[in-house]
C-alpha cells in the first residue's frame, strides 16, 4: 500500500466512523456522578435527547462520586476546560452560588436560549433549595429525595407488635424499640446519612433553625444553630438508644442499608431514593412511613428538606452551545422524563406535572408508600427554617457533625457537649468560607 | 579503591545530570514552591478571587486542637505501621533464609502482597472486618468479641495499621532477605563453632550486620506511612470514627479536595514537608551513627 492509498483509506475510515462530523452537531459536555442503575437511566435520557434532534449532541461523562465530580468541575474550570453542565450535590450549592463568574444561572440560560421555562412548574420545596431569595432559579434540580422511615413489618410481628401500629412520632417509635429490644431483637433501628436525617431534616421538620440567617439563605455571615433544645433532645434520645443497643450505628454514609435490606434491622431512616434497592433485595414485608417527629414540639411536623443534586451551567462557552444546554435542560424537565425518573428511581418527581402524571398512571396505587416522601415534603409551605440549607464548606461541616455524633453513639460525649462542639468547629469553617468569598 | 571517571569539560556531565535535575524541578521544586506560595492566601475554589493572609493559614491550623491531635494520630500510626511491617518482615526473612526445601515458593508467596495496590488492600481488609458481613468479625463474634471499628477508634486504628503494614511486609521482606544473604557465611559458621546458638548469633552478628538495610527501610517506611497510606485510610475509615484515623496527609486531602479550602490545604502540605524533612535529618544524624556499613 502506497502512502497516498493509506491517506485515502484513513480518510474513508474517518468519514464512516464520524457521521456526526458532517452535520456538525454542537457538543454539550455533561459531567455527572452516577454509576450502576442510576448511570444507565441517565445515559438513557441522554440517548433519548440526542435521538430527538440533530443540532446538539450531549456527551455525558462519569467523574466519580459527588465530591469528586464537583472537584473535577472546579479543577477543569481553573484550567479553562470546564464542561457545560456539572452535576453538584445539594451540599455544594453554597459553593456554586458564591462562585459568580464561574456559573451561568439557569434562568439566564433559559431566557437566552428561548426555551420555554416556568420555574413555578417545580415543587416549591425542591425549587426553594436552588433559587435566589427573589425566586430566580440558579440551577436545575435533577434528583431530589427526602428521608423517610422504612419498616420491616415481619420484624415488628416477630416481636409481637402490630405492624400497622402508629409510628408517626419518635415517642411511639421509642416504645416499639423497647418492645423489640425486650424480645431480643439485635438491631431495632439503624440509619443512613445521620447528619442529613437526624439534624438537618430534624431541624426543618420541627421548624427550628439549623443555622441563622434562614439557614444561610440570606447571608454568608450565617452561624450554625443546631445545638438548640429540640436537636439536643433528639440526639440525646438516640444516644440513649445506642447505649441500650436499640440503635445500631453502621457508618457515615448508607452502610446501614445492607443491614436493613438483609432483614437484620426493624427500622431504618434513609432517603426515599433507597426504595428501589430495598424493593429489589428485601425478602420480607416492608413499608415506608413518614419520618417520625417529637409530638411535644409546637409546629411539628413542618416539612422535610431535600438531598440530591442539581445541574449547574458553567460560564465560558459559546452562545450557540448555551442554546443547546437550554434545549437539553427543558427536555429534562418535561413531565414524561421526570415521571419516568421518579418511578424508576424513587427520587421525588420534581415538577407538579410529573407528580400528577405518576398519579394518573396509577403508580402510587401499585406501589404503596412511594408517595409518602412527596406528601411529607409538600404538606406545608416551607418556612425560613425548612426551605433548605445554604452553608459554605458544608461537606466538611457534615464530617465534623459525623465525628461528634460518633462520640455520642459510643458514649464518649453527652449530646449537648457534642453539638456545642460541632457548632463551634463548624462556625470556624463558615468564617473561612465567608472570608474566601468576600 | 575508588574508581573515578573523568570528563573533559563541563558539557557532557551537565547534560547527563540534566534529566534528573529537570524531573526534580518539575515534580518537586515547582509544586513545593506553589504550595508555599498558596499557603499565604485564602482563595475561593474556582480561583476567581483570592485574599492574602500572610501566616493566617498557619495560625489557623496551629491553634486548631483537632489539627494538633492529628499529629499525635500520625505519630502513633506511623510508628505502628513501621514497627509491625519491619518486625514481621524481618522474622519472615530470617525464617525463609533458613529453609532449604521449597524456599523459592515461600519467597514468591511472601512477595505477592506487594503487587496489591493500597486502595485494593484497603477494600480487602474492610471486607474481612466489616462489622456486618465480614468473615473475621463474624468469627470474633463467635468468640464473644464484638468488633465494630465504625465506632471504636482503637479498632479502626488497628485495622488501618494492619492493612497498611500488610502490603509493606513484602517490600521489607525482599530487602531483609537480600541483606541476610549478603552476610558472609564464614562469620556465622565461626560463631556456630564457638558454640553460639541461633538467637545469640542473630542478635550479636546478623542483626548488627543488617543495620544498613534496617536503617534504609526505617526511613523508607516512615515516609510510606506518612504519605502513601492515603488509599488505605480513604477506603477503610475515611479518617473516622471521630478523627481517630485522620492522619496529616488525609487531612490535606479532606480540607483541600472535599472542603475546597485550598489555602489551608497548601499550608498543611508545607507543614508536612517540614515535618518529614526534619524526621529524615534526625534519622540521618542520630540513628545512622549506629549503623555499621
Amino acid at each position: 500500500m502506497t502512502f497516498k492509498n493509506l491517506v485515502l483509506a484513513g480518510a474513508a475510515v474517518a468519514t464512516v466512523a464520524l457521521p456526526g462530523a458532517a452535520s456538525a452537531a454542537t457538543e454539550i459536555q455533561w459531567w455527572h456522578a452516577f454509576t450502576g442503575r442510576l448511570g444507565d437511566l441517565l445515559a438513557e435520557q441522554v440517548e433519548k435527547f440526542n435521538a430527538s434532534q440533530s443540532d446538539y449532541t450531549v456527551v455525558a461523562s462519569h467523574k466519580g462520586n459527588y465530591s469528586e465530580a464537583l472537584n473535577a468541575g472546579i479543577a477543569a474550570f481553573r484550567a479553562g476546560e470546564q464542561p457545560h453542565i456539572l452535576m453538584v450535590f445539594e451540599v455544594g450549592t453554597a459553593t456554586m452560588m458564591a462562585a459568580e463568574g464561574a456559573i451561568k444561572p439557569v434562568y439566564e440560560v433559559m431566557a437566552e436560549g428561548g426555551a420555554p421555562f416556568d420555574a413555578d412548574a417545580y415543587l416549591g420545596a425542591v425549587k426553594g433549595y436552588y433559587t435566589t431569595p427573589d425566586g430566580q432559579m440558579l440551577s436545575l434540580p435533577y434528583n431530589s429525595s427526602t428521608p423517610v422511615l422504612y419498616v420491616n413489618r415481619d420484624a415488628l410481628e416477630g416481636a409481637g407488635l402490630d405492624p400497622d401500629m402508629d409510628l408517626s412520632t419518635w415517642e411511639k417509635v421509642g416504645e416499639a424499640l423497647d418492645t423489640l429490644k425486650a424480645s431480643g431483637h439485635g438491631c431495632p433501628l439503624t440509619t443512613a446519612w445521620q447528619s442529613w436525617v437526624h439534624l438537618e431534616n430534624l431541624s426543618a421538620y420541627h421548624n427550628v433553625p439549623f443555622a441563622t440567617k434562614e439557614n444561610g439563605f440570606t447571608g454568608l455571615d450565617t452561624e450554625l444553630a443546631f445545638n438548640g433544645p429540640v436537636q439536643v433532645k433528639h440526639i440525646d434520645a438516640m444516644g440513649q438508644w445506642a447505649k441500650d443497643g436499640k440503635f445500631v450505628y453502621a457508618g457515615r454514609r448508607n452502610e446501614g442499608g445492607a443491614n436493613f435490606r438483609g432483614g437484620e434491622c426493624a427500622f431504618f431512616t434513609e432517603s426515599s431514593a433507597g426504595y428501589a434497592g430495598v424493593k429489589a433485595e428485601a425478602e420480607f414485608d416492608f413499608e415506608i412511613r413518614p419520618l417520625p417527629y417529637w409530638s411535644d414540639v409546637d409546629g411539628a411536623p413542618q416539612n422535610t428538606i431535600i438531598g440530591g443534586s442539581s445541574l449547574w451551567v458553567l460560564s465560558g462557552h459559546e452562545p450557540e452551545e448555551y442554546k443547546g444546554v437550554a434545549a437539553f435542560l427543558s427536555f429534562l424537565s418535561t413531565a414524561d422524563i421526570q415521571a419516568k425518573w421518579h418511578q424508576d428511581t424513587g427520587y421525588l418527581p420534581i415538577t407538579t406535572a410529573a407528580y400528577e402524571k405518576t398519579k394518573a398512571d396509577g403508580f402510587y396505587d401499585a406501589n404503596p408508600g412511594t408517595d409518602v416522601a412527596i406528601i411529607q415534603m409538600t404538606g406545608k409551605a416551607p418556612t425560613g427554617n425548612s426551605k433548605g440549607l445554604r452553608l459554605g464548606s458544608f461537606d466538611q461541616i457534615r464530617t465534623i457533625i459525623d465525628e461528634e455524633l460518633e462520640a455520642v453513639w459510643s458514649g464518649d460525649k453527652a449530646a449537648q457537649a457534642a453539638l456545642d462542639n460541632a457548632v463551634e468547629r463548624g462556625n470556624q469553617l463558615l468564617r473561612r468560607f465567608e472570608q474566601a468569598n468576600r | 579503591m575508588e574508581k573515578r571517571v573523568t570528563f573533559k569539560g563541563w558539557t557532557l556531565p551537565l547534560l547527563l545530570v540534566l534529566p534528573q535535575v529537570v524531573v526534580t524541578a518539575v515534580f518537586f521544586f515547582w509544586p513545593a514552591g506553589q504550595a508555599i506560595y498558596q499557603s499565604a492566601f485564602i482563595p475561593d475554589p474556582f480561583g476567581l478571587r483570592t485574599q492574602f493572609v500572610g501566616f493566617g493559614n498557619f495560625i489557623f491550623l496551629l491553634t486548631d486542637p483537632y489539627y494538633l491531635a492529628s499529629f499525635r494520630t500520625t505519630a502513633v500510626f506511623s510508628v505502628l505501621v513501621t514497627v509491625v511491617s519491619m518486625a514481621t518482615a524481618l522474622w519472615l526473612a530470617v525464617m525463609a533464609d533458613r529453609i532449604i526445601k521449597g524456599s523459592g515458593t515461600y519467597r514468591t508467596l511472601l512477595i505477592w502482597p506487594y503487587a496489591v495496590a493500597p486502595a485494593v488492600a484497603g477494600v480487602l481488609w474492610l471486607f474481612m472486618f466489616n462489622p456486618n458481613v465480614g468473615l473475621v468479625s463474624w468469627y470474633l463474634d463467635v468468640l464473644g468479641y464484638n468488633w465494630n471499628h465504625v465506632l471504636n477508634g482503637n479498632e479502626a486504628m488497628a485495622l488501618v495499621v494492619l492493612a497498611s503494614a500488610w502490603g509493606r511486609i513484602s517490600y521489607n521482606f525482599l530487602f531483609f532477605l537480600a541483606g541476610l544473604q549478603a552476610i558472609p557465611k564464614s562469620v556465622i559458621e565461626a560463631a556456630a563453632i564457638d558454640g553460639a546458638r541461633f538467637w545469640k548469633r542473630f542478635w550479636t552478628i546478623i542483626f548488627p550486620l543488617l543495620s544498613p538495610t534496617t536503617f534504609f527501610l526505617l526511613v523508607v517506611n516512615i515516609v510510606y506511612a506518612f504519605f502513601e497510606t492515603f488509599g488505605v485510610i480513604h477506603t477503610i475509615t475515611a479518617g473516622g470514627p471521630r478523627q481517630d484515623t485522620t492522619i496529616l496527609v488525609y487531612k490535606v486531602y479532606a480540607d483541600g479536595f472535599v472542603g475546597q479550602d485550598l489555602g489551608s490545604s497548601a499550608a498543611q502540605s508545607v507543614i508536612l514537608l517540614v515535618v518529614v524533612g526534619a524526621l529524615t535529618i534526625i534519622q540521618f544524624r542520630y540513628i545512622e551513627r549506629r549503623v555499621h556499613y
